[in-house]
């Protein structure tokens, strides 16, 4: 009776633990068949000695973006350096870094901000987002805007405001997201064809890069050893903004 | 009389302007709120975590009672869970109000983050309100059978709160409280874990140095377990017999705070110090905000003045021995502590991240200066109103600084 009890319980925990492995074995092998592989590391040069401060990275963005009042994706900085005269600024546009260990990931209550899987752009999912902007708080870069809402006086002459962003194609209203959500840069991802590539020769790429008349942006594969970005790095000195944090920022600075 | 007549005026002149700010919060979303990408949080977080700091540490002196069985506060134990209920409610509202989409707060249960402090925090107080709320209702049960009995508004009132239990024995009595004991411990690993959690979501910010220190969710204790008990001391001079009955346990409360303040003061001067010797430029530049930008008056007046030295000397010099002393001087903390709280949010916010992002663009939603809305400030008051009210209505409803005659002793 005691022994036919222990080798029943025992029957059953080593059931349980067979089952579990089994179900963790088939979980990590349907995520490792669904998760896409990363077949990009999308990232920027940005060469601080070629900009000209001109903004035309900042227009282009909102056009492209259609971006409400108060919420940039990128913006540009212009700070005399230390001992420098005043007409001789460094300027510096800074759109979303798009980090390799992205704090505003981790402290999102609701997954609702991302690194995608295949190519490393950091998104946020308008559905999801409660608006509670701890990843504003969190971004060391300053490169999260709450869309309070706001709207230019000045509507479009077609009226309704549609943005491209994510594909959705949402038009603006009052209270439907993305107002009441945090926004940010995608690298302008809704250029990407279907296959998630980007086409330099047919325009499909992020606008700042595709406007500046300085050619201060490159964009580019931070992984693909032939292309310009990485090229770049291989031959002039590069930084990248706050190292210590740790946070690994796919966007560098030529100075 | 007079004061308790202050206190109804007070909370329903409040009612006024939250009726008008829930108005505009509905119908205008955040458009007319202050803050903005620079300054994400504002008056609301500052006021959350200083509802919910009351919170924790008013339930962490119930277990005084409850778990370690200190006779003297017994009149306060019912009182402080109840205030422990009544200060979340009103920490849940504001950070409600908060939030850019209120109908989706649900999503924080579905879409989990495990990595996420704030996703922790809500889970934990999640649990600790329903906690709180079977601990007050075992607590309160008997009072109510026995109080349903009285007939009347109240007693229907009662009816209603006792869930239908007509047992008013002393066998189920003492039942009730045999399921208090392990309940209200279970509870103190709840509240730490929690209001830690509020101080660990500020500290794991390495962006913020201001924030970023393990004694963060400590100190958050520490200031916790000091407001708290400072408005309990408040409050019992106030509810039901009053400063009068409670003179001896008020006195002792006093003391209690007392010696929490200073420790609190401690904890924030090391870490003040620490910090200002570290010199880390962003430390120092939110550090000078605090105490020299245009706002120190909210350190130095509000946060060191009426939260700390009044307070200090009040309960150190003799009129420590007179229970209106120490209430007035528990009041001070109670008010005191908002600008704790001020402190910890806004000057950590308020430092430009990147160099000339402020001045990139003149736009008010990228200020790096932040002062609350009038809109901000109604719902604020208007919610300060509604705890006044609450409060009241657990006085006129609620037995909770005594259990209730039995009903074969009235007789």
């Amino acid at each position: 009776m005691e022994a036919g009890q222990v080798s029943r319980r025992e029957l059953l925990k080593s059931a349980a633990a067979g089952a579990t492995v089994g179900t963790m074995a088939a979980a990590s092998a349907v995520a490792t068949a669904t998760e896409p592989v990363r077949k990009h590391h999308w990232g920027m040069v940005i060469d601080t000695q070629r900009c000209v401060g001109c903004e035309a990275c900042v227009i282009a963005c909102k056009i492209e973006n259609q971006t409400p009042p108060g919420v940039f994706y990128t913006v540009v900085t212009r700070e005399a350096l230390p001992g420098a005269r005043n007409d001789r600024p460094v300027f510096m546009t800074k759109p979303c870094f798009h980090c390799e260990q992205p704090p505003c990931v981790d402290v999102c209550p609701v997954g609702a901000t991302y690194k995608r899987k295949s190519d490393g752009i950091v998104v946020v999912d308008y559905d999801r987002c409660i608006g509670c902007r701890y990843c504003i708080v969190a971004c060391p870069y300053g490169a999260r805007w709450f869309d309070f809402g706001d709207d230019y006086e000045l509507q479009p002459a077609a009226g309704e405001t549609i943005s491209p962003e994510y594909r959705q194609y949402r038009v603006r209203t009052p209270d439907g997201s993305p107002v009441g959500n945090v926004r940010k840069c995608t690298f302008c991802l809704h250029l990407q064809d279907e296959a998630g590539e980007y086409d330099r020769e047919a325009g499909r790429w992020p606008a700042c890069a595709k406007t500046c008349p300085a050619k201060a942006i490159f964009f580019g594969d931070l992984d693909d050893p032939d292309s310009e970005v990485s090229r770049i790095l291989r031959e002039r000195n590069a930084i990248r903004l706050k190292e210590e944090l740790g946070t690994e920022p796919s966007v560098y600075y030529l100075i | 009389m007079t004061l308790k007549r202050l206190f109804w005026t007070a909370g329903l002149v409040g009612l006024v302007p939250l009726a008008i700010g829930l108005y505009l919060r509905i119908t205008s979303g955040h458009e007319l709120a202050a803050y903005g990408s620079i300054v994400p949080w504002g008056l609301w977080v500052a006021q959350y975590i200083y509802f919910i700091g009351l919170s924790a540490g008013a339930f962490l002196l119930s277990s005084l009672v409850y778990v370690f069985g200190v006779k003297r506060f017994e009149p306060i134990g019912r009182l402080a869970v109840f205030t422990a209920i009544v200060t979340l409610l009103l920490a849940l509202f504001t950070i409600w109000m908060d939030i850019g989409h209120l109908e989706r707060f649900w999503h924080v249960f579905v879409y989990p983050n495990f990595a996420s402090p704030m996703a922790w925090m809500i889970w934990l107080y999640t649990a600790y309100f329903l906690l709180l709320v079977v601990e007050f209702y075992l607590l309160m049960r008997r009072d109510l059978v026995v109080a349903r009995r009285m007939g009347g508004w109240r007693g229907r009132v009662a009816a209603i709160a006792s869930l239908g239990s007509r047992d008013d024995s002393d066998a189920g009595l003492a039942r009730d409280m045999r399921l208090v004991k392990p309940l209200a411990t279970i509870g103190i690993p709840l509240a730490v874990l929690f209001h830690g959690g509020v101080g660990a979501l500020f500290g794991v910010i390495a962006a913020r140095p201001y924030w970023h220190s393990g004694m963060y969710p400590i100190i958050f204790l520490v200031s916790a377990l000091a407001s708290g008990g400072a408005l309990l001391a408040v409050a019992s001079s106030i509810f039901q017999e009053g400063w009068r009955e409670h003179r001896e346990m008020i006195r002792d409360l006093g003391r209690v705070v007392l010696g929490l303040l200073l420790l609190d003061a401690l904890f924030q001067a090391s870490e003040i110090i620490i910090g200002l010797y570290g010199a880390e430029p962003a430390y120092v530049a939110s550090l000078n905000l605090a105490i020299g930008g245009p706002y120190a008056w909210v350190f130095w007046v509000v946060q060191v003045g009426v939260g700390l030295i009044v307070p200090v000397v009040l309960l150190a010099a003799p009129t420590r021995r007179d229970a209106r002393w120490v209430t007035l001087a528990c009041a001070a903390v109670v008010v005191g502590f908002v600008g704790v709280r001020l402190n910890v949010v806004i000057p950590g916010l308020s430092v430009e991240e990147i160099r000339g992002l402020t001045t990139a663009f003149d736009d008010p939603r990228i200020r790096s200066d932040y002062f609350p809305s009038l809109f901000e400030w109604l719902v604020s008051l208007g919610i300060g109103g509604l705890g006044l009210i609450m409060f009241g209505l657990g006085e006129v409803f609620l037995p909770l600084s005594r259990h209730l005659p039995r009903p074969g002793a009235r007789a």
